[in-house]
């Protein structure tokens, strides 16, 4: 590299006369509004929560629709349902669905998971009756046109295949195999073959069936007067009824600990470590806690596996541990992707981290760091209309309310070291964790057989 | 959107810092914007300027390494920093009480980073791993930003890869790194934006103190790093070992951003018309009608609109199964832009594309973090953040004749063409 005529060294840049300079203190926080909240359940069995939230003139929408099912066919039905859903009503075409959300400044999408029907979208809150009207368009008369299921099935078909050459999903579709086994819960994608075999009506019946407003929940946040948005999305939903419930996932079974899965992808540069071991959902007493213990661990860049496989060894671009809540439960989840010839220490150093949270417990300066993060995390992913909708929507989806986010702070506040210690020991015992490694075996299997534990295909 | 009033001033030693208050919420953003990107670095150094971005989180004299990310996150706050072809961003968003503190950490590694070999060889494996994750491991890593400038560019600082080579990377020292900071870290090379709740005297008498004595040190005078449009078709293909399906990569040159800023904004409308929404001509044409893509999308910037200084690039991409030609991909490309040429966006497309620009400007500006970034980005390469309270009503100007115009510029015979031959799918 041509250096310039003169620049100093790094020693030089790293000094100054003056020497280190102290940490300032933090000031006093100012506490957030308390929004005005409309928390109301329609006569269709519609909970809508609606928030005002003036920052900018927009209205963001989520509607989460259990969309649970056993059969085998459920998955790939639900895709294309998704796919196609929007791509056609009684009173408008696919085009006239864009168009028309297009003149206010708006979106709809819709997405599907094994659990639930998710449609998300936003418009210019001037334009809030036409979201509302698409969206009443699209639940209570989608047609799903022959040609535009047949269109978007052959597309399916092409996503999924770019889908599944994606490492991430290779691996997470591993674990779930490993974790659940065949349970409705692992069938996140279908498989190509399945889409190809479904038929526009068998979508139509799904609809009819399953697309229901009892148990379902509407999230509404913007520039918005929560009562008139509320009548107002009330009438444009009035023909959407049903007397059945939407479907829940049923509880999942426990994940047991248990030796790691190397799952061979050949060729591979880099291998995807995925662990997991069960966790306690939101509302359990232990929560608090064993939140702040996962911060501690790994659950943000501050912690202990970040620190080491990172900042000390080099071994990983990013290490995360994260809580993954489902029906009636909850795990810890743990993702690092590393380069081949880094992937046995890796996993080394990853147990060692999960055993040492058990017996090395978290100090109060730990602690009182991660707790911070949490409470300040809180504050600035809700700060904006998406962010306050989808935390919303995700905790309405599993039961709670904005009570729960207006008093979560005051929980973790109340935590102690020794609570923290109690949840890091119940739940990092290393006997409690499972996982899958996924990478070039014929490099990996020699190393990690002599690491034990794992195993080999 | 109606921008909060904005609030400028500059230091003695050159760095100019922008306010802008918002007191809706307890939350403040702190960004600094280095006027130095990869286009920057030098041959035989790719990807320097990204691996610099990440030796500045690694101490300075008053924060032993991992103390900065203590700091942030211990204070409730989250961080990071993004490299890009002409500027470095370093930026944190926090609840308000942390304000002080969070200029206190931009101001300590202004004023006197730690460069350590140790850190410096830690760094570049963890980059390397960054590369690996994004690039080598995966099916379209680096599909188009690291794979269409070669194609469309000829000189390096246009055409390299800005992620970098490996041997590249690991040949850095830690006086290439003393060298570089020099060189473009002064304070007078960089835009310190804070926004969010804060009191506008106050918050000026912080950064006055944090800021103040960061010794002033020479510029250097940016090089211009124009060169002329390609003359012909430029073509060239790139074997991808993961991906399960063919894609292509269209590049055509853009009018400069800064000095012909309506032209731009004009093909930003032309990329939303093309591709924006089920309604938009690409999608309608391509995905629907002929049923030949999979996927498709047209944009201004390698990464996102007004990112960049001159050259900048419009892309189209697109996906498709390996029954389809590329050339029919192109085909049908080049007619819908004869017929915008022709006939230009009827009014309605052009209300449509206007009312969804604004609320996604809505949309993420709501973001303090965005807007903070935007903020900084614009008053760095504009030298006017207020063009971002500007951008919808010079957004809502462009006219079809405009847009048939830049569409009828838009030729074959001006463009980079990559093709991404798949050898995936087997997995």
């Amino acid at each position: 590299m041509t250096a310039p005529v003169t620049h100093r060294t790094a020693d030089e840049i790293g000094r100054t006369t003056q020497g280190p300079r102290p940490l300032p203190p933090l000031g006093e926080q100012r506490a957030a509004a308390d929004p005005l909240t409309l928390d109301t359940v329609l006569p269709n069995g519609l909970r809508v929560l609606a928030v005002h939230r003036p920052a900018v003139p927009m209205v963001e929408l989520r509607l989460r629709i259990p969309f649970a099912g056993e059969e085998a066919t459920h998955s790939a039905r639900a895709e294309l349902l998704s796919t196609t859903v929007l791509t056609g009503t009684r009173r408008r075409g696919r085009v006239q669905v864009d168009t028309d959300l297009a003149r206010v400044g708006g979106e709809l999408d819709a997405v599907v998971d094994p659990e639930r029907l998710s449609i998300g979208g936003s418009a210019l809150v001037e334009g809030m009756d036409v979201l509302f009207d698409v969206l009443a368009d699209v639940l209570t008369g989608a047609t799903y046109p022959d040609d535009e299921v047949r269109r978007e099935r052959e597309r399916l078909v092409e996503r999924i295949a770019v889908a599944r050459s994606q490492p991430r999903v290779i691996a997470r579709e591993a674990l779930q195999r490993h974790r659940y086994g065949d349970h409705p819960f692992t069938r996140e994608m279908p498989g190509a073959e399945e889409v190809a075999r479904v038929t526009a009506e068998e979508v139509r019946e799904l609809h009819a069936r399953a697309v229901l407003p009892r148990g379902s929940v509407l999230v509404l946040v913007g520039d918005i007067d929560p009562q008139r948005a509320v009548d107002s999305v009330a009438a444009a939903l009035h023909g959407w009824t049903a007397d059945r419930s939407a479907v829940e996932l049923p509880p999942l079974p426990e994940v047991p600990g248990g030796d790691l899965l190397l799952v061979h992808r050949p060729g591979a540069v880099q291998s995807q470590i995925r662990l997991s071991a069960p966790y306690v959902p939101r509302t359990d007493p232990a929560y608090p806690a064993l939140q702040l213990a996962n911060l501690v661990f790994g659950g943000y860049f501050s912690s202990r596996l970040v620190e080491n496989i990172r900042e000390d060894k080099g071994y990983t671009y990013s290490a995360q541990s994260y809580p993954e809540f489902t029906p009636g439960g909850a795990t810890v989840l743990v993702d690092a992707d590393t380069a081949s010839e880094a992937t046995a220490p890796a996993v080394l150093e990853t147990r060692y981290e999960i055993a040492r949270m058990t017996v090395v417990p978290p100090t109060e300066s730990e602690v009182d760091s991660a707790r911070r993060y949490a409470v300040g995390g809180l504050l600035t992913s809700t700060a904006s209309q998406a962010g306050l909708a989808s935390m919303l929507a995700a905790l309405a989806g599993l039961g709670l309310g904005p009570e729960w986010l207006r008093e979560h702070p005051g929980r973790l506040q109340r935590v102690t070291v020794d609570e923290v210690a109690e949840a890091a020991l119940r739940f990092f015992t290393p006997d409690r964790w499972t996982g899958v490694l996924v990478g070039d075996a014929d490099r990996l299997a020699r190393p990690l057989g002599a690491l034990g534990g794992v195993r080999l295909p | 959107m109606a921008a909060p009033q904005l609030h400028r001033f500059t230091l003695p030693n050159g760095l100019r810092v922008l306010l802008a208050p918002d007191r809706s919420a307890p939350v403040i953003a702190v960004s600094v914007h280095y006027d130095v990107g990869f286009r920057s670095e030098p041959e035989g150094r790719t990807g320097f300027a990204h691996l610099f971005e990440h030796l500045m989180f690694q101490g300075s004299e008053s924060l032993e390494k991992l103390a900065h990310f203590r700091h942030v996150q211990g204070s409730g706050g989250s961080f990071n920093g993004s490299t890009h072809p002409d500027y470095t961003d370093y930026f944190q968003v926090l609840p308000s009480a942390a304000l002080e503190r969070a200029l206190f950490l931009e101001a300590d590694r202004m004023r006197a980073p730690r460069i350590t070999e140790e850190n410096l060889r830690n760094q570049v494996d963890v980059v390397k791993e960054e590369i690996r994750l994004n690039v080598l491991n995966r099916p379209y890593g680096g599909f188009p930003w690291i794979l269409l400038p070669p194609v469309l560019y000829r000189t390096f600082a246009n055409a390299h890869n800005g992620y970098g080579d490996f041997t590249d990377l690991e040949q850095a020292t830690v006086e290439d790194c003393a060298a570089f900071f020099d060189t473009y870290y002064a304070p007078g090379n960089a835009v310190l934006t804070v926004a969010g709740d804060l009191d506008v005297a106050a918050t000026t008498e912080l950064v006055h103190r944090h800021f103040g004595d960061v010794p002033a040190r020479e510029v250097p005078t940016r090089p211009s790093f124009a060169e002329p449009p390609p003359v012909g078709e430029r073509r060239a293909e790139h074997v991808d070992p993961h991906a399960p399906l063919p894609a292509l990569a269209v590049g055509y040159r853009l009018p400069d951003p800064v000095t012909e800023l309506d032209a731009y904004l004009t093909h930003v409308v032309l990329a939303a018309v093309l591709s924006d929404g089920d309604s938009s001509r690409l999608q309608q044409r391509l995905v629907h009608r002929d049923a030949l893509v999979t996927e498709v999308s047209a944009g201004c910037g390698l990464f996102s609109p007004l990112d960049a200084r001159d050259p900048d690039t419009f892309t189209v991409t697109a996906i498709f199964p390996p029954a389809v030609a590329p050339d029919r991909v192109l085909t049908a490309l080049d007619e819908e832009l004869e017929r915008l040429a022709g006939d230009g966006p009827d009014a309605d497309e052009l209300a449509r594309v206007t009312a969804r620009w604004v609320a996604g400007l809505h949309r993420e500006h709501d973001r303090l973090v965005s807007r903070t970034l935007a903020f900084g980005a614009m008053e760095l390469l504009h030298g006017r953040a207020e063009l971002i309270g500007e951008l919808p009503r010079r957004i809502a100007a462009v006219t079809a004749a405009d847009v048939a115009a830049a569409a009828k510029a838009m030729r074959p015979d001006s463009r980079a063409v990559l093709t991404v031959v798949p050898q995936g799918g087997t997995e």
